[in-house]
């Protein structure tokens, strides 16, 4: 099966000489639909230098980068932009959203740059904003939103349409705890329909609504969990106790 | 877990037998909290001793009686309620003592050692994480529950990531390599001094 993204030893220099900085050293990851994946690490560990290369916002400088089995590097500018624009959507920590624009208008912008109708577009989007029971502040500004509504409309914006691939970082921002664990549970739910998720967290809590949690150190990848065992596991270990 | 104040918190909305209060417990506890029915009577039996609980008169057989809370025992859940919890840590701390441990020894990867103890602590975070997402979303108990155990590890995950990056600032000294003997006292008197 092909993964939605596969980095195969990808390594990402800034400078050099004496002023080098390896961001990223020989990192190999592979996110499969279905699946999410926390990324977590200390600052400067390289955590969003891997999500802004795997979301081709920015390139390698050795190694290669697969969205969808698809070698990013093989693609003209063109071909990137038009491959952000339709398989893979962000979340940002501060949501990004243009505050000019309804939370529908904020949804479907990366529908109406792909060329989409303004009628289709805002159908579909009213149907990924309806998944995220959000669909009511469709006609509200974005700056008349709650933080909490904010982020849900951002990550409508990041899964609306055939988007395969959705790149958090940070995605809870300033929320508190149990808002942040709503976006997580949203992700977790965008990725159970099929999307492969790749979040950014430095935050425990948020990163084991993973999947996988993998661990980066310095730009290397040091360690990984392994599938968990099924909550029953707990009464054992209290049993144990 | 106090598992006497639990049942004396279950009895005070109405006498129940010793069945449902081990269904109660266990399904308001989130099942976390492991208690086996034998658990149950023999706690109602010492909360009967203490006046704490009183049984319906008449029935011998444990599992055919009612118990209800009697005034102490309401006073006495109130007081405990209002009791803050013991938050003295444990005096040795088994994570703080092996990590201080290998710091004492040569070749050792602390680096290394703290990332196999914080993948541990996050597995067993996902395992709580995968508990709440499971439960039905008006399952606010056991939402309190998993929240409480999470906090709890997310500080041993922060407490982990601090040790990181401390030691990365500040390596540790290296430990003492074997003694000079010049540097020994031999002179008995010098030692009793």
């Amino acid at each position: 099966m092909t993964c939605a993204l596969e980095l195969r030893q990808v390594s990402k220099v800034y400078g050099s000489g004496p002023t080098e900085v390896r961001a990223l050293s020989d990192v190999d990851l592979s996110v499969e639909r279905g699946e999410l994946v926390a990324i977590m690490g200390p600052s400067g560990s390289g955590k969003s230098t891997l999500l802004t290369i795997a979301g081709s916002l920015e390139q390698a400088t050795s190694g290669q980068v697969l969205v969808d089995g698809v070698d990013l590097a093989t693609l003209s500018r063109s071909d990137q932009a038009r491959l952000r624009r339709r398989s893979i959507g962000y979340v940002f920590q501060d949501f990004n959203l243009l505050a000019g624009l309804t939370a529908v208008e904020n949804v479907i912008l990366p529908l109406e740059l792909d060329g989409v109708g303004a009628k289709a577009a805002r159908a579909t989007g009213l149907e990924a904003m309806g998944q995220l029971d959000i669909a009511d502040h469709a006609d509200r500004y974005a700056d008349e939103l709650s933080g909490g509504e904010r982020q849900r409309v951002a990550i409508t914006r990041a899964i609306v349409g055939e988007r395969g691939l959705l790149l958090a970082d940070e995605p809870t921002g300033a929320l508190d705890s149990v808002n942040g664990e709503a976006v997580m549970r949203l992700l977790r739910a965008a990725t159970r329909r099929g999307v492969a998720g790749v979040v950014v967290t430095h935050e425990a809590q948020l990163a084991s609504w993973a999947d996988r949690v993998v661990f980066l150190r310095d730009g290397h990848v040091v360690d990984q969990t392994v599938a968990p065992p099924g909550p029953e596991s707990l009464l054992a270990a209290g049993e144990r106790r | 877990m106090s598992v006497p104040h639990a049942l004396l918190a279950l009895l005070s909305d109405g006498p129940k037998y010793g069945l449902r209060l081990h269904n109660e417990f266990v399904s308001r506890t989130g099942e976390v909290w492991p208690l086996n029915v034998g658990q149950v009577y023999t706690t109602l039996q010492r909360l009967e001793r203490d006046g704490l609980v009183e049984a319906d008169d008449g029935e011998s057989e444990r599992s055919r009686k009612r118990y209800r809370i009697t005034a102490t025992g309401h006073r006495e859940l109130a007081d405990w309620l209002r009791t803050p919890p013991d938050l003295v840590p444990p005096p040795r701390d088994e994570l703080v003592i092996k990590v201080l441990v290998a710091l004492q020894i040569p070749g050792i990867d602390i680096h290394e050692l703290l990332q196999v103890h914080r993948r541990h602590v996050i597995e067993t975070m996902q395992r709580y994480t995968q508990v709440k997402a499971a439960a039905a979303e008006d399952d606010t108990a056991l939402a309190l529950v998993a929240d409480a155990e999470l906090f709890r590890l997310e500080a041993i995950v922060r407490w982990l990531d601090a040790a990181d990056v401390r030691l990365k600032q500040q390596p540790p000294l290296a430990p003492a390599a074997e003694a000079d003997p010049s540097l020994e006292p031999t002179d008995p008197m010098e030692v009793s001094q």
